[in-house]
């Protein structure tokens, strides 16, 4: 095989997703009831992966926490997306001072902790989803509206903009029928390569606390679940913890060697 | 007159805050075109011929002077005021390839100032009819732009440019990156569609062949201003600028046995941060005399306006060849 690593990221990639789509096939138990006669207890067959410190199945609560960390990614990437093409395509294309403007905003936000981004909000709304899915598009924003920013300057004096513009196009329809379709091709494939980065958020989120609410399951939860008692029971760490790290992996190894397809000039970016 | 231009200026500014000046790219032109008539500028790389094409076309803010297109100011128009205008006067860019949106299909390149300006039509039908206008067949429809040749990708330009009827075309180096012999063709089109849809043609070139080929008047340029206007033929018979004479004694000639006097210029083109005093050309010219570095000339004449102290009879030849050819 060509890209040892691209393959290993889909096997990982499709694990997840499978198990996200189809956890309540492959997981019979329901992730949120308590069985005070169960805890702790250690992996066997009726618990894959064992079970937490209120008898709540793990493998069960891993499935679904797997639906929370990629549906986060998903959405929170796609608002990010739409709010950074818009963003950038405005600042690339309007007046210098709005540019200006724009770019000094995106580096005060970029300039922020992430942890601090989050706590500052969630202190004003209190935890919830939402506060996760707006940290990620705060984090992402200042970054992909950059570089449609720059593409779009470089586009704004080429001879096929001046051609419409001289045909008497609006900005609008230069913007989406000209510019985008020429600039958005390096900024899907960075997207992509930032889902694993986004579930890295929401999990951290969550571990502090700040996202999901109890007793919803999210893998940073279950990883703060294990935390506490990680000497006498690991395993609920573990559970916590392994799929983070595959989940990442298989996204970084399947983004990477997209852009090495795709866009071999990004090469060694992100 | 479906295009009037008066005393014409476009500066640039140049330098920091503190010792800001601006450079002349067009120092005051003036010139008129009939409907159905085919104008040339020419000129060297530099003298401002794109910027007064650009001008025109109000993709560039002027500093001075007037402009009146089909019998309407439009000097100072912005945004949406310009759109009707824009209807009626079409440019065509100096790159074939490269005026044309990369990732559009060529059948919606050529149909969209039919969408800009929301013209109710069959759009497939109408792009099959502008590709026959200009020579290709309905299978280029599906291409985009890359898969087209230079001289594939500038007809479809130039149906872009016709699609709605305009009065007036303006073109930029319409021959520029062809094929002598894709030139030709291009340059038969352009004539063929004129004559057939009657337009007004401005077109801006340094190519002396697109000129006599094309041009039923043609003005030279220099460092942005006109230097000499007037009909194509009289001009090419006998120029009675010396830097018309020298432009087309430079223009390669396809019959060996025509003897042919280049007359060379020496210097290089004059900075427009420095402009020579008086004549601007006097740094350059062979004829240049004591009056010329003191004293501006005006334009004299009417339908032929020459720029000149001392302009030349027909067949003058530089006094210093002269020494050297004997």
């Amino acid at each position: 095989m060509a890209e040892p690593l691209g393959a290993l990221g889909i096997i990982l990639v499709l694990l997840v997703v499978g198990g996200a789509v189809f956890a309540d096939l492959i997981a019979s138990a329901d992730p949120n009831k308590i069985a005070p006669r169960d805890r702790f207890l250690s992996p066997s067959i009726d618990h894959l992966m064992g079970t937490d410190q209120l008898g709540r199945d793990l493998f069960s609560r891993v499935l679904h926490g797997g639906r929370i960390a990629l549906s986060v990614a998903l959405f929170a990437t796609a608002a990010s997306l739409a709010v950074g093409i818009v963003l950038g395509l405005i600042a690339g294309y309007g007046p210098r001072w709005l540019d200006n403007l724009m770019i000094l905003v995106f580096d005060a936000l970029k300039s922020f902790p992430t942890v601090m981004l989050a706590l500052a909000l969630v202190t004003l709304f209190g935890p919830s989803l939402t506060a996760v899915v707006v940290v990620v598009v705060l984090v992402n924003v200042p970054g992909y509206a950059r570089i449609i920013r720059t593409q779009t300057l470089a586009l704004k004096s080429a001879e096929f903009v001046t051609a419409a513009q001289s045909m008497g196009a609006g900005a609008g329809r230069i913007l989406r029928v000209h510019v985008l379709p020429n600039v958005i091709g390096p900024l899907l494939i960075l997207a992509s390569m930032d889902i694993p980065v986004v579930i890295a958020i929401e999990a951290g989120m969550s571990f502090l606390g700040l996202g999901v609410r109890p007793p919803t399951p999210s893998w940073g939860a279950i990883l703060n679940d294990g935390f506490t008692a990680i000497r006498d029971t690991p395993w609920i760490a573990v559970a916590g913890g392994l799929p983070i790290i595959l989940t990442t992996l298989g996204f970084t190894f399947l983004g990477e060697t997209l852009r090495d397809v795709f866009d071999p000039r990004l090469k060694g970016r992100g | 007159m479906i295009l009037s231009v008066r005393d014409l200026q476009v500066s640039f500014p140049v330098g920091r805050l503190m010792n800001r000046s601006a450079i002349l790219g067009v120092a005051g032109v003036s010139f008129d075109i009939a409907a159905g008539e085919t104008f040339a500028l020419v000129g060297e790389s530099g003298s401002g011929k794109t910027t007064l094409a650009r001008a025109v076309n109000l993709l560039q803010p002027i500093s001075a002077g007037e402009i009146t297109f089909d019998g309407k100011r439009i000097d100072g128009l912005k945004g949406a005021a310009t759109k009707p205008l824009r209807r009626e006067m079409a440019m065509m860019f100096q790159d074939p390839v490269g005026s044309l949106s990369p990732r559009v299909q060529v059948r919606d390149i050529v149909t969209e100032p039919f969408r800009v300006h929301g013209v109710e039509a069959d759009l497939r039908a109408e792009a099959d009819r502008l590709l026959s206008l200009v020579g290709l067949s309905g299978d280029f429809a599906n291409r985009f732009p890359h898969q087209l040749s230079g001289g594939q990708a500038r007809r479809v330009g130039v149906a872009r440019a016709i699609a709605l009827n305009p009065k007036l075309i303006i073109a930029d180096e319409p021959t520029a990156g062809l094929d002598v012999s894709v030139q030709g063709e291009v340059l038969n089109l352009l004539n063929d569609l004129r004559e057939r849809l009657g337009l007004a043609m401005l077109i801006i070139t340094h190519n002396l062949h697109v000129v006599h080929h094309v041009a039923d008047r043609m003005a030279v340029m220099y460092l942005g201003r006109f230097v000499e206007t007037g009909e194509t033929e009289a001009i090419f018979q006998a120029p009675a600028h010396p830097y018309t004479a020298a432009l087309l004694s430079a223009n390669p000639e396809p019959d060996p046995d025509k003897a042919k006097d280049r007359i060379s210029l020496p210097a290089e083109v004059p900075s427009l941060l420095a402009r020579p005093t008086g004549c601007e050309f006097h740094t350059r010219c062979p004829w240049a005399q004591s009056r010329c570095g003191t004293e501006a000339p005006a334009a004299q004449g009417t339908d032929r306006r020459i720029a000149c102290h001392f302009p030349l009879s027909p067949g003058a030849r530089p006094p210093a060849v002269q020494e050297t050819a004997s």
